[in-house]
């Protein structure tokens, strides 16, 4: 999608050749596709109006840098400024004096609240503070369980209300047991509504006056459409939210409603949920959002995950030598050792626009059991046979079958998906081989 | 600076349908619109409604340069029936995906639903257990979400107040072996309908969607022709991410029909229209809130009325 922005607006630009100037004329097309892809972002019609007028008004007069076509010109100017419109003020939550702080999450239902109030006890108690987390929700079923077993699991104090009480005083009743046992912050997990509910809109309205939270929290589902906006300018009308945390990051959703709530409500977006796990809670990063909802990836996410598990120079070593065709067994080997450290290869090649979807890369996720056979089987092999694999004959692999205590099977089925991932390494060091694979036509 | 919808989906579907009855075959909208010229005013205002309801892009340019054409070959010159003919241009649509679901009259039909996270799913099962007792078929549920935190209970109180019995085995148990359990005792109990609740997952997760896969398999080695029915949980507030579920749920699943949720909020679930359009699922229902009773069947005509249907109207 970056390469179908970037290309349709140098495409356009086509004419003006060299050393230009943007102006009104040849901007018009180019205005055409920025509000195009940022509606296929799901970003609101309005604000694209407003957004797409700005870049009209900043781009028109520019002169186009050395360094840059006129086509990256113009999306390195609205990425700025989307990381302009949604950066900003920062995302730190406020606790207050009081002891617990309350914050209370609010939304829509299915928007992910009772994931996210156990996601964010816990970055607060890796920070060191003492949780408890109570849930308001006395209308979906298991609700209450769902929250009391996720939050022992992570060591937060769960507070449990008696049946039959109302949501405004089990909120009450847990600020008092939260602070009579000690808990420094008191997360409250509210339940889903809709925001033209006003029967639920007052019940949030009362609990919030009852309870005065540091902090109240708008949680935002990053698949919704274009209704994003009026429903968290009613939340913000009837509670005043003070920040917004986004969901279901981990998914392909571009994600505009993030750019579309900042732009109207002027609240910051705090953190954003990445992942089913407790531990899949980011702070928001508008560089990222704003390369997202433009489809370029999340690539910087994605190199710093990578980097986590690989020291660079690992990195750069190994790219020659894949350049050169030197990739070894042994480096075969190292990169399936690495690949476990990083967590899931899949979802780190889902984070790459157009490589999420590409088939067959089960395939290439050997699971624990396979990795262990791996590496005894490299292991038995000696030097020369690792750099050379082509001198490994039938004599050779029957011992290093015995020597790794796995089968002749094993050692050619070793062999063999070594040899198509060189193929394959190849392959992906053309042009024409990153352009295929990117369409998701390459089978491992 | 947004204007506020007040009124939820749901109500739309409503007063379309009264309005539909009211008027016969004259449209509120066009006689109201009597007078207008046909001006680029008019195209714009029909443009953001599309755009609006989440309809997408490039399928409402697709919708509107359709209309345009039959404006410049002059076979459409009154603006009272330009909003007609996009609407019945939609309406046709859509039509071609209005396939209510049908319980052949013998045998057990078994139905997965499928969705990303906290579309609607489990509550849909409760919704259609109901729906289908009321029939007077038997049924049963099969708690097949066994990753989800209280995922279970949810469902068992889902069954209770639909009054059908639940398969069940502990949290983290293998998914496909709680579908197991469920198709021996339909088969022993000659069950009519079983519905299989799973967890919620993205589409981009491949081994998730290889789990539903190894469902589908096992379900097909009990019964003939199973799973009869994979239902695709969306929720109407998702935007053009609609597209890729809708897409990869299908591939990888095997996706049959679709259940629209959340329409009693102001979402008008557009991109189900190029749902139709592009991928040609069936829509089977659509959910209309939190109870037992808020499922009805998808009507074409019904949604596109409520989709042009102006807030307060
Ligand atoms: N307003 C409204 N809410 C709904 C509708 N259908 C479901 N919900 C609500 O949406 C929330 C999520 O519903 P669930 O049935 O738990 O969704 P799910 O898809 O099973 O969720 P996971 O299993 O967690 O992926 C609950 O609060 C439901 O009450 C509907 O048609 N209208
Ligand atoms: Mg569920």
């Amino acid at each position: 999608m970056f390469e179908n922005l970037t290309e349709k607006l140098e495409g356009i630009f086509k004419k003006l050749k060299g050393r230009g100037r943007l102006d009104e004329e040849n901007i018009q097309n180019a205005l055409r596709e920025i509000r195009m892809a940022l509606l296929e972002a799901d970003v609101n019609f309005r604000v694209v109006k407003d957004f797409v007028e700005e870049i009209r008004v900043r781009a028109v007069g520019q002169e186009v840098m050395d360094s840059l076509t006129p086509g990256q010109q113009v999306v390195k100017i609205v990425h700025d400024r989307l990381v302009e419109l949604m950066g900003g003020e920062s995302a730190q939550l406020r606790f207050g004096s009081r002891i617990p702080a309350p914050i209370m999450l609010v939304g829509l239902q299915g928007c992910g609240k009772t994931t996210t109030a156990v996601k964010l006890a816990r970055f607060l108690i890796r920070q060191g503070k003492r949780v408890s987390l109570v849930s308001a929700d006395v209308y979906r079923p298991a609700a209450m369980e769902q929250l009391e077993v996720l939050g022992s699991g992570i060591g937060a104090g769960v507070i449990k209300a008696a049946p039959g009480t109302d949501p405004v005083t089990i909120c009450l009743q847990a600020v008092e047991e939260a602070r009579s046992r000690g808990y420094e912050v008191l997360i409250m997990d509210t339940a889903g509504r809709l925001h033209i509910d006003e029967a639920m809109m007052e019940e949030l309205r009362r609990i919030k006056e009852k309870v005065r939270p540091a902090e109240i929290l708008f949680v935002a589902d990053a698949m919704t459409g274009q209704e994003a906006v009026n429903v968290a300018v009613r939340f913000n009308e009837v509670l005043g939210i003070d920040g917004v945390i986004m969901t279901k990051m981990d998914g392909d959703a571009r994600g505009g409603a993030a750019l579309s709530l900042k732009a109207v409500m002027g609240k910051p977006i705090k953190f954003v949920g990445v992942g089913e796990k407790v531990d899949a809670l980011e702070v928001f990063h508008p560089e990222r959002m704003a390369s997202r909802i433009l489809g370029m990836g999340d690539i910087l996410s994605l190199v710093e995950k990578a980097q986590a598990a690989v020291d660079e120079k690992a990195a750069r070593d190994l790219e020659r030598k894949i350049r050169k065709n030197e990739f070894t067994l042994e480096d075969f080997r190292d990169q399936l050792m690495q690949i476990r450290k990083m967590g899931s290869l899949q979802d780190i090649l889902s984070m790459i626009p157009g490589l999420g979807k590409m088939r067959g890369l089960k395939d290439m996720m050997p699971d624990e059991g396979e990795l262990i056979k791996v590496k005894a089987i490299i292991d038995s092999m000696t030097k020369q046979e690792r750099r050379d694999y082509l001198i490994i004959d039938g004599e050779r692999r029957k011992r290093i079958a015995r020597g790794s205590g796995t089968t002749v099977q094993d050692v050619n089925r070793l062999l063999k998906s070594y040899g198509e991932m060189r193929k394959l390494m190849k392959k992906m060091t053309t042009k024409e081989g990153i352009k295929a694979l990117k369409r998701g036509h390459i089978r491992f | 600076m947004i204007g506020l919808g007040k009124t939820g989906f749901f109500d739309r579907l409503k007063k379309g349908l009264e309005k539909t009855r009211k008027v016969l075959f004259t449209d509120i909208d066009d006689l109201i619109l009597g007078e207008k010229k046909i001006d680029q005013a008019l195209f714009d205002e029909l443009e953001e409604a599309l755009i609006r309801a989440d309809v997408g892009p490039v399928f409402t340019m697709e919708l509107m340069d359709r209309i345009r054409d039959q404006v410049k070959r002059k076979e459409l010159d009154r603006a009272d029936l330009l909003r007609k003919v996009l609407k019945d241009t939609m309406t046709a649509i859509l039509k071609g995906c209005e396939a209510p679901l049908v319980i052949p009259p013998a045998g057990t039909f078994t139905i997965m639903v499928v969705g990303v996270n906290g579309t609607g799913k489990t509550t849909t099962i409760g919704k259609l257990a109901h729906q289908f007792r009321n029939e007077g078929l038997t049924v049963l549920v099969a708690a097949a979400d066994t990753f989800r935190a209280a995922a279970i209970e949810q469902l068992e109180v889902w069954a209770r107040r639909a009054a059908v019995p639940v398969i069940r085995q502990k949290i983290n148990a293998d998914p496909a072996a709680v579908v197991f359990d469920a198709l021996q005792s339909a088969k022993a109990g000659a069950t009519r309908v079983v519905l299989v609740d799973t967890a919620g997952r993205l589409h981009t997760k491949v081994n998730l969607m290889e789990e539903l896969k190894k469902m589908r398999r096992v379900m097909a080695r009990e019964i003939e022709g199973a799973p009869h029915e994979v239902l695709l949980v969306m929720d109407a507030t998702t935007g053009q991410n609609g597209i890729a579920q809708a897409k990869m749920f299908k591939e990888e699943a095997g996706v049959t029909g679709i259940c629209l949720t959340k329409l009693d909020g102001t979402a008008k679930g557009g991109v189900i229209l190029r749902i139709a359009g592009e991928l040609r699922i069936p829509i089977r229902y659509i959910g209309v809130g939190e109870s037992l009773e808020d499922l009805r069947p998808f009507r074409a005509e019904e949604f596109v009325e409520a989709l042009f249907a102006r807030d307060g109207e």
